[in-house]
Formats: C-alpha cells, structure tokens, sequence
C-alpha cells in the first residue's frame, strides 16, 4: 500500500508532469484560459492516460517483447493512442452523450498531447508492473490536472493586470509557470518509506 | 517558390520555437545546456527534412480522410530510423535526450509542417522548408541552452567563462527553463515590435 501511495506522491507533487518533468506543455499553455475547460482537458487526459498505459503496457510485454520487436515501441505506441482517442470519442457519443458534451473538443487534441505518449515511454523504461503503471498513469494525469488548475486560475488573474506590450500573452505566462515550478520544487524533499 | 525565402521564413518569420510557439515540451526539457539543445535542435531537423520530403511524394497516394494517421505512421518510422542511429553512433547524446528522442514523433511543429507545407508543395521546396524550420528550431533551442548553461554554470559549450560557483543553479533547473524562454520570447516580440512600428 505505501508503495502505491509513494508512487502518487511522487507523480503528483515531487516529479509533477509539467512542472518537473516538461511533458504537457502545448495543453497546458493551451487550454489554460479559463478554469472550466482546464477542468475538462484534466478529466480527458485521465480517462485516456489510464487506458493507454494499461493497453500498450500489455501490448508491450505480451506481443513486442517476445516477438523482439522492441524497435517498433514508437510506432505502435502512437498508433495504439491515436486509434484509442478515436475509439474513445465513438464510443462516448452513443453511451454517454453528455460526458462527450463535456470533453469531446479535447479529446482530438490528445493524440498529440505528449504526455500520454510520455507516461506510456516511461512505465516501460522503469520496468513497472501492470497495477503500478495504472496508477502512476492516474497519478500523472491528476498532477496535470492540478497544475492545470492552478495555472487557470492565475491565468484568470493576468488578464485583467496591465503587462508591458512584449511580455502579454504566452511570455508572461511562461515565467508564471517558472514561479509555480520553483514553489513545486519545495515537494522535492518528501520520500515516503 | 524562391528557395532561400522558404528558409527565411523558416528561421524568422515562422520560427517555430519564439514565434509560432510550438513544440514547447522538448524547447524547455533539453535545453539545460547548450549542447543538449543544439542535438535535440539537429536530431528534430533530420527528421522534419525526411518527413516533409517522403510526404511530399506520396501525397497524391494519401486520401485526405485519413491523412493525419498517415503523416504520423511516416514520423514515426523516421524517429525510429533516427533512434537506432543514434542507439549506435551517439549513445552518450541519446541517453542525456532520454524520453525526448522518441517524443519527437508528438512534438507539433512536424504534424504542422506536413499539414501545412509538405501536403501541398514539391519535394524540393518541402526539404527547403524542412531545413529552414529545422534550422530555426535548431537556433532557438541553442541560443536558449547558451543562455541556461551560462547563467547556471558560467560556461557556454562547457567552455568557462566564469568560476561555477557564482552561476545559479535554478537556471539549469526546471523553474530557469520557464522563465528564461519567457523571456527570449519577450525579446523577440520587442524586436519584431520595433521593426513593424518603422516600417
């Protein structure tokens, strides 16, 4: 149980996608704008960080390895994620049209967001284990969706304070999010044993 | 189309990294030194110049509903050829880049180019635009990785200018990536500012 609890510490706070480990940023700079669509964004890259590693965390030990194809990791890796998210965005039209209401505009943007090809590139390299990737992938997304959060609700702020004409927009943003980085340094001592 | 003004267009007026902004993720997680970003920068641009290209000759074969799997499975496949080719002559460089390299195939500016560029010009003039593109990303990441290794360090391609211990260690981490990037961008934007409002 504590190594569960050490692994989303970790993905969370100490290791945060973005801030840390600068996976996620094209979303994060993107959909950053307003609290609601951030959380929305959060709950679509969940949802399919959670499938994708789990699927291409089985695909890998079950049919690359043994076949000794660990070459083709890449391309199949990103071909399973991009047929996923159009799975997912099929499946959810007919199940549960308002859950597609709520996340079906970020769902595309998925395939390119690369913190779900991250995460899936990752859990292989570190050799985990099947539960443990899902929940580091769970993790993972929940830490983006924090720093999603609280970069939205600073983004609410900036627009209304008066920045010079070259710093407006993704400039000022940036260093905001270097700000928030050097406050999510601090989690960098935590060890949980 | 004039060859020398696709990659003018490529270095200044659609430099991916300070202007048309994209592949942010790999602009600030290898630039902790100058050499890391000018090896991401190149290791990206080998492959931009062979996807632009193998897109461009076969996007007549392509049908358009299914054009995005397409120009990924043709990314992917060059980033692969670029991974075991780095595996074998520069594993010192593909093991600092790490999860980068084969990131490479999500990273924005090469599904753009191919959608806005290769898909619709020769072979010739995609190369011409994979090289400018290439070479603007290739700058951005190095002038950033020069500007990180020097204030963190004191050193720009490990050559010292200054005695480490007055560096500051927060630009070689991750906060000194956010910030020092907003403020490249900042400059650029002031410089194009000043050139627009003369002209």
């Amino acid at each position: 149980m504590l190594e569960y609890l050490s692994i989303i510490i970790t993905a969370i706070f100490v290791n945060n996608i973005v801030f840390a480990q600068f996976l996620g940023i094209c979303p994060f700079m993107g959909v950053s704008r307003r609290l609601t669509s951030a959380t929305g964004m959060g709950m679509a890259v969940t949802f399919v960080m959670a499938i994708a590693t789990c699927v291409t965390w089985i695909l890998q030990n079950y049919v690359l390895v043994p076949a000794g194809l660990e070459f083709m990791q890449t391309i199949v890796f990103i071909l399973v994620i991009a047929t996923l998210v159009q799975m997912l965005e099929i499946i959810l039209k007919k199940i549960t049209p308002a859950l597609y209401q709520a996340l079906g505009v970020f769902l595309p943007l998925i395939t390119t967001n690369c913190a779900v090809l991250g995460v899936a590139i990752i859990v292989v390299r570190n050799g985990m284990g099947l539960t443990q990737s899902i929940v580091y992938a769970v993790a993972t997304a929940i830490g983006f969706t924090l720093a999603l959060w609280i970069f939205a609700g600073i983004r609410e702020q900036l627009e209304l304070t008066d920045v010079p004409r070259p710093m407006r927009g993704v400039p000022i943003a940036l260093i905001c999010a270097g700000l928030l980085a050097m406050a999510f340094m601090g989690f960098s001592g935590i060890l949980i044993k | 189309m004039n060859k020398l003004r696709i990659i003018y267009n490529g270095l200044v007026t659609e430099n991916p990294t300070f202007v048309l902004l994209l592949g942010m993720c790999p602009t600030l997680g290898t630039t902790s030194s100058a050499f890391n970003g000018m090896g991401m920068g190149l290791a990206t641009m080998g492959v931009l110049i062979c996807s632009n290209m193998a897109i461009s000759a076969i996007k007549r074969l392509i049908p358009s509903k299914v054009r995005i799997p397409c120009y990924i499975v043709v990314i992917a496949t060059f980033v692969t050829v670029l991974q075991m080719f780095m595996q074998a002559y520069l594993p010192s460089l593909y093991a600092t880049l790490g999860i980068f390299i084969p990131l490479i195939v999500v990273n924005c500016i090469l599904l753009g180019r191919a959608e806005a560029f290769a898909s619709r010009h020769t072979v010739i003039d995609s190369m011409f635009d994979g090289i400018g593109i290439g070479f603007g990303f290739t700058i951005a990441l190095t002038m950033l990785g020069t500007v990180r290794e020097f204030l963190g360090t004191g050193s720009i391609f490990n050559y010292g200018i200054y005695p480490e211990t007055y560096g500051s260690l927060v630009f070689i981490l991750a906060p000194g990536a956010f910030i020092a990037l907003g403020l490249m961008i900042a400059l650029f934007n002031r410089i194009r500012q000043k050139h627009t409002d003369h002209a």
